[in-house]
């Protein structure tokens, strides 16, 4: 997946159900949202590496919605424990059970004929950082 | 090395024109009708107008559709598109361009009919492509806000009573304003009582969606003292922006009006304690409680109870968006023009009812996207030259 931006790349890997962001290879920092150059050292060679999946709820909010339109929903921000925040939303609770500091696990799932990333809470034990 | 720019322009003309509901208008129709009201104010026409400012959610080309529309062409012209703080930072490119001799007089303006539009009138905001965001339906901007509320409330105990003082204080203003969209009284439990909208927001928490247009206009200081009105001189601007997507926001309580309130109370050489009256977006109640704390006025995580106190309501300590600000006098998409309209009417004593007495500085500040850009302007009297 070389002859193509970092995007592409992104996006690529998770239609194939593989979820992977890049790592610096200068400085060693995990960036995201996916760039051309780390925004920490300028560096421009990255290996793509798979997260653990653990996370920890940074912020969250219940988006109402009509019953008749498909209800409420989750958007939440998660600090991965690689040190990179991602949009996304907790699943397996109520919208409004999920907290700031709750240890979440990523999962992937299909959405509109895309592969996306969403997060469950963490089984005790697991996740969180 | 910066250039001085403290009292070197000033505002001569500012005017609204169909706040609130204008179906059957365009925005180039709303935003005209300002210009040509703000024009008047100032004494002069379009004909003099050598410097377009323009901002627009309806078009992708601003100042090409607004200087058609109005019939000029003007030698200098900039559209610069940072949400609603736009029209703010645009008053120190309109600053620095006079100043430069790119031109004369400057004519800032915006216009929105996003509360009536439909059919051939109905132009949509642009769309971009957010791709990170987009699977989650983020519901653009109150989501993000909640979630600095959230944030804010978590890390510093700011409580929903407090944001809802914001919301009230903003109507007992509003209701001294006949310009103003809703002027019936409105209590805190009102306020906590109404709809979720986003958690922990609710729906009195949340701006109008109006119709409206606003415009001002800019001359160098010596050409101001010749107009019709009592000059409003631009003493600080500046302007700062940390993220486009709300997901990239460095720290979700704290903007960039840190750096945009900082830089400009240097240039003009003054204190939050001495203005006099301050003008904050108010596109959700959190914005007021984290852009006082941002731009000095209390520190970082004390705007809850700075708020909380009564102290932003008619009579209060702080006069704070004597207008009735975006929650209750109008909120046509962009704030930023009308922060700064309701300083510059404070300044020269036109506020009738709700005029704050003897108000020589005024603060007026822009936000946009979502905390993403954050403008301050402040503005005096000849006094404070």
């Amino acid at each position: 997946m070389s002859e193509q931006g970092p995007d592409a790349t992104y996006f690529a890997y998770l239609a194939a159900k593989d979820w992977r962001i890049p790592k610096c290879r200068g400085c060693g920092a995990h960036v995201f949202q996916p760039r051309i150059m780390c925004p920490s050292c300028g560096g421009e060679a990255f290996d793509w590496v798979a997260p653990t999946g653990a996370g920890v709820v940074h912020s969250t909010t219940v988006v109402r919605r009509r019953p008749a339109d498909g209800g409420d929903y989750n958007v939440a921000l998660i600090d991965l424990a690689e040190g990179v925040r991602m949009m996304s939303r907790v699943e397996g609770v109520e919208p409004a059970a999920v907290e700031i500091g709750m240890p979440v696990t990523a999962r992937l799932v299909d959405q509109d004929g895309d592969t996306i990333v969403v997060f469950d809470p963490a089984a005790d034990g697991e996740g969180g950082r | 090395m910066t250039w001085d720019l403290r009292g070197k322009t000033a505002i001569v003309g500012a005017a609204t024109a169909h706040l609130g509901e204008a179906p059957g208008y365009s925005h180039m129709e709303i935003a005209a009708a300002a210009a040509r009201a703000a024009l008047a104010d100032a004494g002069l026409t379009l004909k003099d107008v050598d410097g377009l400012f323009a901002v627009s959610m309806h078009s992708v080309f601003p100042a090409l559709t607004y200087a058609e529309y109005l019939g000029i062409q003007p030698r200098f012209s900039e559209a610069t598109i940072v949400g609603g703080s736009s029209a703010v930072i645009q008053m120190l490119h309109a600053a620095l361009a006079l100043e430069n001799g790119q031109c004369d007089v400057a004519l800032i303006v915006y216009g929105s009919n996003q509360r009536s539009a439909s059919g051939k009138l109905h132009s949509p905001s642009g769309a971009e492509n957010l791709p990170y965001e987009k699977p989650y339906k983020l519901r653009s901007p109150i989501a993000g806000y909640a979630m600095s509320a959230a944030r804010h409330m978590h890390d510093y105990g700011t409580t929903r009573e407090q944001l809802a003082e914001v919301a009230v204080a903003a109507r007992m203003w509003a209701a001294m304003n006949p310009e103003a969209f809703m002027r019936d009284p409105l209590t805190a439990a009102d306020v906590l009582g109404s709809r979720l909208v986003c958690d922990p927001l609710t729906v009195r928490d949340c701006c109008l969606v109006t119709d409206g247009g606003g415009a001002v206009v800019m001359t160098r200081a010596d050409r101001a003292r010749d107009l019709r009105k009592d000059p409003v001189y631009l003493l600080g601007c500046a302007g700062g922006h940390t993220h486009r997507q709300y997901s990239m926001m460095p720290t979700l309580t704290t903007t960039a009006a840190v750096q945009s309130g900082r830089a400009a109370f240097a240039m003009a050489g003054l204190t939050p304690a001495e203005v006099d009256v301050v003008q904050v977006y108010d596109a959700f109640t959190i914005n007021a409680v984290m852009l006082l704390e941002d731009l000095g006025f209390c520190p970082k995580g004390e705007g809850g109870a700075f708020v909380g106190d009564g102290r932003l309501r008619p009579g209060g300590a702080l006069p704070f968006n004597t207008y009735g600000g975006g929650l209750s006098c109008t909120h046509p998409g962009m704030l930023g023009i009308f922060t700064t309209i309701e300083a510059v009417r404070q300044l020269r004593g036109e506020c009738g009812e709700r005029q704050v007495a003897g108000a020589t500085v005024g603060l007026a500040h822009g936000n946009g996207g979502m905390f993403a850009h954050e403008s301050t302007a402040l503005l005096g009297t000849g006094a404070t030259l």
